[in-house]
């Protein structure tokens, strides 16, 4: 089977043929696996909103091609809008977005633009609520009068009641509370675990990052640095720092543990694994330091 | 795209004219205008055309800048070129079926056309050399007697002020509610013009909403600032009008008097 | 450091949003002293942004009384007295900045209290100076990154010398880099010029790096106390739905497992020198965290 989206030599280029050109994208090639959860990181200005533009046909590539389930996307620039629908995207900062007068309505907006039956919509709408822990009296309330984080689970809704092949999030999470942010991306992951859908999460937060992704391709001035394993992204933390990109903290401790001469492995990136590593340390060390 | 958009025309320099005081930049602009109306006659017209080609050489401003501006009033010129060529009566020099060219329409053609020309690319000159910040500033500074006739004088240019920091701002913001609504499916660019009309409405509401919410969150930051109005306060940036803005505005001044008065010499010739 | 000194004191403060509505603040006294560096946590709604913005009179409260230095923020006579005080940073840089050029913006607050032009541009370079953007001053400011868009904010309060300064969750929208770039200005503000800081935020790495933590649930005050003694029980902070640092984490885990870690360690850098130590590397003092 073809991969979900492959990505062939794009290069984008921000008002081509202007003094002020821009190369945003530079001759990038990689492929997303159907079913993958795909994480995205780079610095800030690194190109990553206008990468994941492209991949809905928001954005049209100045040269290379994009191929959707083997596609190629831009063969028929009038057929572009389907592929909105097959990839959905959810911006930064989603809230600002809603505009209807009742939960329900906002999030059946894109499945009524699909032309759905009704039924059907209403369905999707209750399952999409239910994906992002909406109660169904919220489905009739006004969207405004909902906290920021139960705004962003309906924007979040609205996309997925379209029912895409691959969700794309921009820094879902941003800006909310701690528990805020959990539940967003737990819920996101739980969605990605039982409809087998492909994510790909952009984020500044390389904890999120560390625990959710399985692949990470990192972005550095429009070009792609790196796509690898989780694990194998972050046994190179020394690299991501020196792009501009922090670690997460466990990851740092280890580097630093590393330049006091402990010899410890390099790709601790999430908290258990690192007690797991300590205790085998440990252990070889005799228990000496037990308690 | 919405982000093309340019605010105002400033073009950055160093010029005499740019470093100007805007407040006698204004002025004279304002003196240009009535100036050019006074004198419409050759000599007059003649004149001013020449003041602005030395003002813009002086400036450093490529004057093709002036046909850019000119572009969307073009219709407008046009139009009125085209009554005035056909319709004013006097000697004939063309006629053909009911097709009357006249001396004295193709005259008023003539003056129509320079005039207008001169119009825009005066103030445009004004415009392309001062930054809107500075010409609220100037406006403010010029009008601030008016406040006593209880005109919210410095309310207007705070209002203007504020508008040409969130302009850009809400491009920006309209470009990504507009993506993210396309994203959902929404059609904003096709179909018949009242399904378009509908079509804005998931653009607009959020825009106002978030136009309000930033507004509310300024207000607050405003405040926050000690903001009390106009009264008491003193500013960052001080006009001066010095040797050279005194120099200027008297060549300038000289130059429109002739230019105004050329009605009465050209009367003298004809 | 003058810490005797009270900056702010809040007693017993009650606040809604509306008449019928529930209780923002619900009991709550603080104090913050002068020269000290306090964080405010707590999960959305629990009332910390209510509190700040009882700090400089933008909201008054119904029932209790908030004073800053001398001055009770109800005395309206001495409104700007306070506001000049204690200077604020909102969320959204974006939606604080007045003037399309960075140096005017930072201006604004003494054009607003009338200070003479030759004084006002000593100010305001020393202001840019201070929170790091004296050569952006000329720009636009939406020509800038968020995190220097927030340090023109910073620096358009530091302008009217406050003695203290409230960050309403200034680095919520910043990218890594530049929250980061923000918590080094705010703690040079605060080590260098004796500035108070109280900084309101969601970043547990941010709140330990703090001189005390006032954790808020609820609309009253939780916790209280140094960033060790607060984060001392991991439970009770998962339990009002906030975090707790990977590294303190990480040194549960272990004592979990039996190993001897120190109960008190919340910071990365600790927890590198007792991990060490336990795997045989003796101290090293002064190594580099990233």
């Amino acid at each position: 089977m073809a991969p979900i989206i492959k990505i062939e030599h794009l290069t984008y280029i921000y008002g081509e043929g202007m003094p002020d050109a821009t190369r945003a994208l530079d001759d990038i090639s990689f492929e997303i696996e159907r079913g993958e959860f795909l994480g995205v990181i780079g610095p800030t200005g690194c190109g990553k909103s206008t990468l994941i533009t492209h991949f809905n046909g928001l954005n049209r590539p100045t040269s290379g091609r994009l191929l959707i389930d083997g596609e190629d996307m831009w063969a028929d620039p009038r057929q572009i809008r389907k592929y909105r629908f097959k990839v959905g995207l959810v911006f930064q900062y989603p809230e600002y977005q809603l505009f209807e007068e009742t939960v329900r309505k906002d999030i059946a907006f894109g499945p009524r633009n699909m032309g759905l039956p009704e039924e059907e919509i209403e369905k999707r709408v209750i399952e999409a609520a239910r994906f992002c822990g909406l109660e169904e009296e919220m489905l009739d309330r006004s969207p405004f009068e909902l906290s920021g984080g139960q705004k962003r689970r309906v924007a979040i809704a609205g996309v997925i009641a379209m029912r895409p092949e691959v969700l794309v999030l921009d820094e879902p999470a941003a800006g909310l509370d701690p528990e805020g942010r959990e539940m967003i991306l737990s819920q996101v992951r739980r969605y990605h675990k039982e409809t087998g859908t492909t994510v790909v999460l952009v984020s500044h937060s390389m904890e999120d990052i560390a625990k959710y992704a399985d692949r990470v391709l990192v972005l550095q001035a429009g070009k792609l640095a790196m796509l690898d394993t989780t694990a194998n992204i972050f046994a190179r933390a020394q690299e991501l720092v020196e792009y501009g990109l922090s670690v997460p903290q466990v990851t740092k401790i280890f580097l630093g543990l590393r330049q006091m001469g402990v010899d410890v492995p390099v790709d601790v990136y999430t908290v258990k694994y690192a007690r797991d590593v300590i205790l085998k340390a440990l252990a070889e060390r005799g228990g000496a330091a037990h308690a | 795209m919405l982000k093309d958009i340019t605010i105002g025309q400033h073009f950055p320099g160093d010029s005499v004219i740019h470093r100007m005081d805007p407040r006698a930049k204004l002025l004279l602009t304002i003196a240009y205008i009535v100036a050019l109306f006074l004198g419409s006659n050759p000599i007059g017209l003649a004149l001013s055309v020449l003041f602005l080609l030395v003002a813009y050489r002086v400036s450093g401003i490529p004057v093709r800048l002036v046909g850019k501006s000119l572009r969307p009033i073009l219709p407008i010129i046009l139009f009125t070129a085209m009554l005035n060529l056909f319709f004013v009566p006097g000697d004939p020099i063309f006629s053909w079926w009911i097709i009357t060219i006249t001396w004295q329409g193709l005259y008023n053609v003539m003056v129509l056309s320079v005039r207008i020309v001169c119009l825009i690319a005066g103030t445009s000159l004004l415009t392309y050399t001062t930054s809107p910040i500075v010409l609220t500033d100037a406006l403010e500074r010029l009008l601030r007697p008016f406040a006593k006739l209880h005109l919210p004088v410095h309310e207007l240019a705070m209002m203007m002020t504020i508008a040409l920091r969130f302009i850009p701002l809400l491009i920006e913001e309209t470009d990504k509610i507009m993506s993210a609504q396309k994203a959902r499916g929404a059609e904003l660019d096709s179909g018949k013009l009242t399904d378009r009309i509908r079509a804005l409405i998931p653009v607009l509401i959020p825009l106002f909403i978030s136009a309000f919410r930033r507004a509310d969150e300024l207000a607050m930051a405003m405040e926050c600032r000690c903001y009390h109005g106009g009264e008491g306060r003193t500013r960052l940036h001080q006009l001066h009008l010095g040797a050279n803005d005194y120099l200027l505005t008297a060549i300038c001044a000289v130059l429109f008097v002739v230019i105004g008065g050329s009605d009465l010499l050209w009367g003298m010739l004809g | 450091m003058k810490m005797d000194k009270s900056m702010i004191r809040a007693q017993q403060l009650v606040f809604r949003y509306t008449q019928e509505g529930r209780r923002a603040l619900n009991g709550v006294s603080a104090e913050i002293k002068k020269g000290e560096f306090v964080a405010v946590l707590g999960a959305n709604g629990c009332g910390k942004s209510t509190l700040a913005k009882h700090f400089n009179a933008i909201l008054l409260p119904e029932e209790g009384e908030v004073f800053v230095e001398e001055y009770n923020t109800k005395d309206e006579e001495h409104l700007y007295d306070i506001r000049q005080r204690v200077g604020m940073v909102f969320q959204n840089p974006d939606n604080q900045i007045v003037a399309t050029v960075v140096e005017e913006d930072v201006a604004f607050a003494l054009e607003n209290l009338g200070v003479p032009p030759d004084e006002m541009r000593e100010r305001v370079d020393e202001a840019m100076e201070m929170a790091g953007i004296y050569k952006h001053r000329t720009k636009a400011p939406h020509k800038l990154s968020g995190g220097q868009k927030q340090r023109v904010a910073i620096a358009g309060v530091i302008a009217m010398r406050p003695d203290c300064l409230v960050m309403d969750e200034s680095t919520a929208m910043l990218d890594p880099i530049g929250r980061e770039k923000v918590m080094r200005t705010v703690e040079r503000l605060n080590r260098e010029f004796g500035i108070t800081v109280v900084m309101i935020t969601h970043y547990m790495e941010e709140a330990v790096r703090a001189d005390r933590v006032i954790v808020m649930s609820g609309g009253h005050i939780e916790m209280e106390g140094t960033p060790k003694e607060v984060f001392r029980d991991s439970a009770k902070i998962r339990a009002l739905k906030l975090d707790v640092p990977q590294a303190k984490e990480l040194c549960d885990l272990l004592r979990e497992a039996g190993v001897a870690v120190d109960e008190e360690i919340i910071s990365a850098e600790e927890c590198i020198q007792a991990l060490a130590a336990l795997l045989g590397k003796p101290a090293q003092p002064g190594c580099d965290v990233i």
